[in-house]
């Protein structure tokens, strides 16, 4: 269970983007979170994926609260995420060849000797193929890149996946194809989702249950 | 309001003809990004260029402004208003005549497209005393009048771009294209990032400037909002444009008749939500037959002969998709 309870979170301290959300994923439920633009749905993601500390609030990965944030989150929570962000060239270090960015955050966690099987099962789901995991992310197309950012996420084998707007920046084939690899590794392993977008007729197809962020009891901060 | 060609015999507001552009690469390697691009565009004509990322679309929208870099060769022709080859002019008539006057540019990520550090009034008021002549005293009114055409809110005009959400970003972006009163305005990607809503008010806004007397060509990757406004659609893959269909027959019956097209329009989350297998060939190494034959379920021995495009559709096996 992923529970986010009474969050209050944003970017200066007298003024959050949002008070007092609580939202729930129960395991293998994939849950879309619909929402305008600027609404802090994003902001929330983070918050849910240990990568922003909110002002307030609690979130309980599998019974136990979130020990720290970002680097201080401790390693076996951080790892139970895999994140995908809306925009795959801002979040690529520029200078790494695909594969090295896929296996990334193996080498981080020490499992260096997985990489090569890892990378190679993993680039072949999400439909890279070897002639592009040489090259640097300038090299390839959005959707490649977000093809390789997917397979990053996906290679600690999180139990938890968040995706904000992961498709946004993608035509409609690309689209199908990354959110048929999200549910094919869903299936097979149980792990839940958090999708957060703003295409109504997308997260409705994909996910469980879609929730409306006006529903969710947020106030806004100001 | 589909073409003018019944109503009067004046040129078309756009005619490309066989348009190609290629990059040379060190080594003497040719990425051959647009091939061969034919398409008319009339007054209060929408045309909609539909294709994924990296299929050479916004190639093709540079090329028609002269902005592309250095190592790039074109070929053939893209006349505007029947007297101005784009491809040929040279770079003082275009800067002079065509870009902001001729052809009005709506950026895509009109965020990155502003002038970051000056204000929008700042800026619309330096386009309208560029463009239109205007006399010092009326330049601030008329400015005040550019934002309200575009329906960018008056108090915001003193704002810096980082101080604007992404749709009154985008608002500004068209209020400075449409100061030049263009008959061609060229979108290139206006939505990408935007919400649906915004998407659909972007869109429609175009369409609303578009009226009667202007062109529109919009370069998307989002069918839903080339659905919403497009009279016709262009479907580009890899570099080629691979059907042309009137938007109704597209969107609705017949639909599609290239395969790539078809599946394009199934993937998509409220029809079958199905990806077209496989992944585009890359512009530097592109087959000599038809690009889409290695992810076509249709393809035979005769695909490897490049298909021509004919009544619209570039397939050697359309008429047999469509009665399938």
């Amino acid at each position: 269970m992923l529970e986010l309870q009474d969050v209050t979170a944003g970017y200066e301290r007298r003024a959050p983007v949002f008070r007092d959300v609580s939202l729930t994923v129960a395991p293998g439920e994939a849950v879309g979170l619909l929402g305008p633009s600027g609404c802090g749905k994003s902001t929330l993601a983070r918050v849910a994926a240990l990568l922003h500390r909110p002002d307030a609030g609690r979130v309980v990965i599998d019974g136990t609260p979130a020990g720290g944030w970002r680097h201080r989150a401790p390693r076996a929570q951080r790892t139970a995420f895999g994140v995908v962000f809306q925009q795959p060239r801002l979040s690529a270090d520029p200078r790494l060849r695909l594969a090295d960015l896929v296996a990334e955050p193996l080498r981080a966690n020490g499992r260096s000797a997985e990489v090569a099987d890892a990378v190679r099962e993993l680039t072949e789901r999400v439909g890279l193929g070897p002639e592009l995991l040489g090259r640097r992310p300038h090299e390839v197309s959005d959707g490649q890149l977000q093809r390789a950012c997917l397979a990053r996420a996906l290679i600690l084998k999180p139990r938890w996946l968040v995706c904000d707007e992961m498709t946004a920046m993608l035509d409609a084939s690309t689209t199908a194809a990354l959110v048929a690899v999200v549910e094919e590794y869903r299936a097979e392993s149980g792990a839940g989702l958090l999708a957060v977008g703003h295409d109504r007729v997308l997260l409705r197809r994909w996910c469980d249950r879609t929730v409306e962020w006006d529903g969710l009891g947020a106030s806004p901060g100001e | 309001m589909t073409t003018a060609t019944d109503t009067t015999p004046a040129a078309p507001v756009l005619s490309v003809q066989g348009l190609s552009v290629r990059f040379r690469m060190r080594g003497g390697a040719f990425v051959r990004a647009v091939s061969d691009a034919h398409f008319e565009l009339g007054s209060g004509e929408c045309l909609a260029l539909v294709g994924e990322s990296g299929c050479g679309k916004s190639v093709l929208a540079s090329a028609l402004l002269g902005l592309l870099p250095g190592n790039a060769e074109t070929a053939g022709s893209a006349l505007l208003g029947g007297d101005i080859d784009l491809l040929s002019a040279d770079e003082q008539t275009l800067a002079r005549t065509v870009r902001g006057r001729r052809i009005g540019l709506v950026p895509q990520s009109p965020a990155a497209h502003l002038t970051p550090v000056r204000t929008v009034r700042s800026q619309l008021e330096e386009t309208v005393r560029e463009l239109t002549g205007t006399p010092k005293p009326d330049v601030r009114k008329a400015a005040v009048a550019a934002a309200e055409r575009a329906a960018f809110p008056a108090d915001h005009l003193d704002r810096h771009p980082h101080e604007l959400s992404g749709g009154l970003a985008q608002r500004a972006a068209t209020a400075l294209a449409l100061i030049g009163d263009a008959p061609l305005l060229l979108a290139d990607e206006p939505t990408t990032g935007l919400d649906r809503d915004l998407v659909e008010r972007t869109v429609d806004e175009l369409k609303r400037h578009t009226g009667d007397t202007r062109a529109l060509l919009m370069i998307t990757h989002d069918l839903a909002a080339a659905e919403r406004i497009a009279d016709r659609i262009a479907v580009m893959y890899a570099g080629r444009i691979v059907e042309q269909a009137d938007a109704r027959a597209f969107f609705g019956e017949p639909g599609p008749r290239h395969p790539y097209a078809r599946g394009l329009l199934n993937a998509l989350p409220e029809r079958e939500f199905t990806p077209i297998p496989g992944m585009p060939p890359e512009l530097a190494d592109l087959p000599a037959g038809c690009a889409f034959a290695p992810r076509c379920p249709s393809a035979t021995p005769a695909c490897e002969e490049l298909p021509l495009l004919v009544d619209g559709v570039a397939c050697h096996h359309a008429l047999e998709a469509q009665r399938a």
